[in-house]
């Protein structure tokens, strides 16, 4: 093959950079807000009695940090570089592919202004408001020209399955963001949805389903499938499976919004359909993780030096328990329990700080070399400090909100034998109180290792080109 | 034809090039491309001289 040609691709690795250090950024300041409402609702004093800084304002500005502006910045700069690596190829779109990252940061910039300043269109996770939506729109789109653009060019014959993950994630999101973004704008911070009633709930739940879908899985199995196996320096398991898995995860995923309006105005079938559709979800969701796994089959060994597949493979370990929990969870006999508590909390942190975000730190410690002519990161003792400051953080924080949240659940359901309730409230929000600061606990610690992390990378970046080289392996 | 039936024969039609899709991923003669394929990202570091030992990347499934 014409191996010599490979080495002079002029790849666009700068964006790939803008990305990379914003993903860290924004991965602080994402925390770094979660951190702070979780100790709102331990001390409600730390709002300091001011509109932008109450728990309702900044909760949106916590999750919109964490969802696009670290874990999308973590998408754009995987995808653009497994893209180019995989297609043999640079990126297609010249001046566009920079204007997909100004115009995100601009996106970002525009939530950070204006979700604490109240205006909200009040769907979560979509909770901007019509101009920044459309800008959104307008990026994102542009981000399809640039990766479809960029496959249409490709040296290679055949598409590697990352991207089929990432190209579905980024079609989907387009389809899923602009149908649910539809609205009469009244004036330019306030907008009606278009859609009425029940069906607007079923929209909103269809976007915000398929957001963890699209958004926050199939893109992250995109990175997974690049990183895991490059990182082990081994083949994936098995990639049969994995063009089973990409299509049985698309056509699934669609189905499973339903299970967000358990015992509402839905109608009773269509929340039954999402629950079956949850359930048969579990599937594709362990078969991808499987294929993931096994691809260290033969290699576990390198789980006890390298930190950073550990990352990657305890990412998966995490995907599993919570692709297990969701669908249990959508059962709606279990729903009826778990709805509106902690448990909900609790679950949601498993997949985004387990699955999404170690499966991106992970990603991003494979990367910052490369990208910054490094052999390997500064330090690789203090990737492995970042691992267990992550882990034990998840830890404490899922096992607390499981504990509360099942609390939560029975104490509310709880009746007299007169049909009066056993609990008030208040009753259940007191007894969640040190559940409350155990999840603070655990959200410092992630803090902290997002901290160290950022500390590794800049030291990786200003270090001599090469100066960092790469350790001879059990050496 | 009503709009259900519409539905119901499209939900078939989806299924069953669901089949099609897992019985041509498993088919045998698409084996050797598939490991290729699967192989292919470890092709840009041969270029490099980072020392690795890429000789364990043998076929897996």
């Amino acid at each position: 093959m014409s191996q010599s040609n490979l080495t002079e691709i002029d790849y666009n690795y700068n964006v790939v950079r803008q990305f990379t250090v914003m993903t860290v950024i924004w991965g602080i300041v994402g925390t770094l807000v979660g951190v702070l409402i979780a100790a709102q609702l331990i001390w409600p004093a730390l709002n300091f009695d001011t509109p932008w800084l109450t728990y309702s304002r900044l909760r949106p500005l916590h999750t919109n940090a964490v969802i696009f502006a670290f874990g999308t910045s973590a998408l754009f700069a995987t995808s653009y570089y497994v893209v180019q690596r995989t297609c043999k190829t640079a990126l297609f779109g010249g001046k566009l592919v920079a204007f997909t990252f100004w115009g995100w940061q601009a996106v970002i910039l525009s939530a950070v202004v204006t979700l604490p300043l109240g205006l909200t269109s009040s769907k979560e996770y979509a909770e901007l408001e019509w101009p920044i939506d459309i800008l959104l729109a307008v990026v994102w789109i542009s981000y399809a020209i640039v990766f479809f653009g960029t496959l249409l060019k490709r040296k290679t014959s055949h598409i590697y399955v990352a991207n089929w993950f990432f190209g579905g994630f980024i079609l989907t999101v387009a389809v899923l963001h602009i149908g649910n973004s539809m609205v009469i704008p009244l004036t330019l911070t306030k907008s009606y949805s278009l859609y009425p009633g029940a069906i607007d709930a079923m929209m909103q739940w269809w976007y915000g389903h398929n957001a963890v879908g699209f958004l926050l899985t199939a893109g992250f199995l995109g990175m997974m499938y690049y990183f895991v196996p490059k990182q082990a320096e081994r083949p994936v398991y098995s990639y049969r499976l994995s063009i089973v898995h990409f299509w049985a995860l698309v056509s699934l995923y669609i189905w499973a919004g339903p299970h967000h309006l358990h015992y509402t105005a839905l109608p009773d079938w269509t929340q039954s359909v999402g629950m079956v559709m949850s359930i048969v979800l579990f599937l594709p969701s362990w078969g991808g993780m499987i294929n993931g796994i096994m691809t260290l089959s033969g290699a576990w060994h390198k789980l006890r030096y390298d930190p950073i597949l550990r990352f990657l493979i305890v990412s998966l370990s995490f995907y599993g328990m919570s692709t297990f929990e969701g669908p249990m969870m959508a059962i709606k006999s279990v729903n009826a329990l778990s709805h509106y508590t902690d448990w909900t909390v609790g679950h949601v942190h498993s997949g985004a700080l387990g699955w999404v975000a170690m499966v991106s730190i992970g990603a991003m410690y494979h990367l910052i070399p490369v990208l910054f002519n490094q052999g390997r990161m500064y330090s690789i003792k203090l990737i492995n400090v970042h691992f267990w400051l992550h882990t034990t953080g998840i830890v404490l924080y899922i096992v607390a909100m499981w504990i509360s949240g099942v609390m939560q659940g029975l104490m509310w359901r709880a009746v007299n034998t007169d049909g009066t309730l056993t609990y008030s409230f208040v009753e259940s929000l007191q007894a969640s109180y040190p559940f409350y600061i155990i999840r603070f606990l655990g959200g410092v610690l992630v803090v902290t290792g997002f901290l160290l992390m950022a500390y590794n990378m800049f030291k990786t970046i200003g270090a001599k080109d090469g100066s960092l080289e790469k350790e001879a392996i059990a050496a | 034809m009503d709009y259900g039936t519409l539905r119901g024969i499209f939900t078939v039609l989806i299924f069953v090039l669901f089949i099609i899709i897992v019985l041509w991923a498993y088919h045998k003669n698409r084996k050797s491309s598939f490991d290729e394929v699967a192989n292919s990202i470890f092709d840009d570091d041969k270029n490099n001289n980072v020392n690795n030992d890429k000789q364990e990347t043998n076929n897996n499934v």
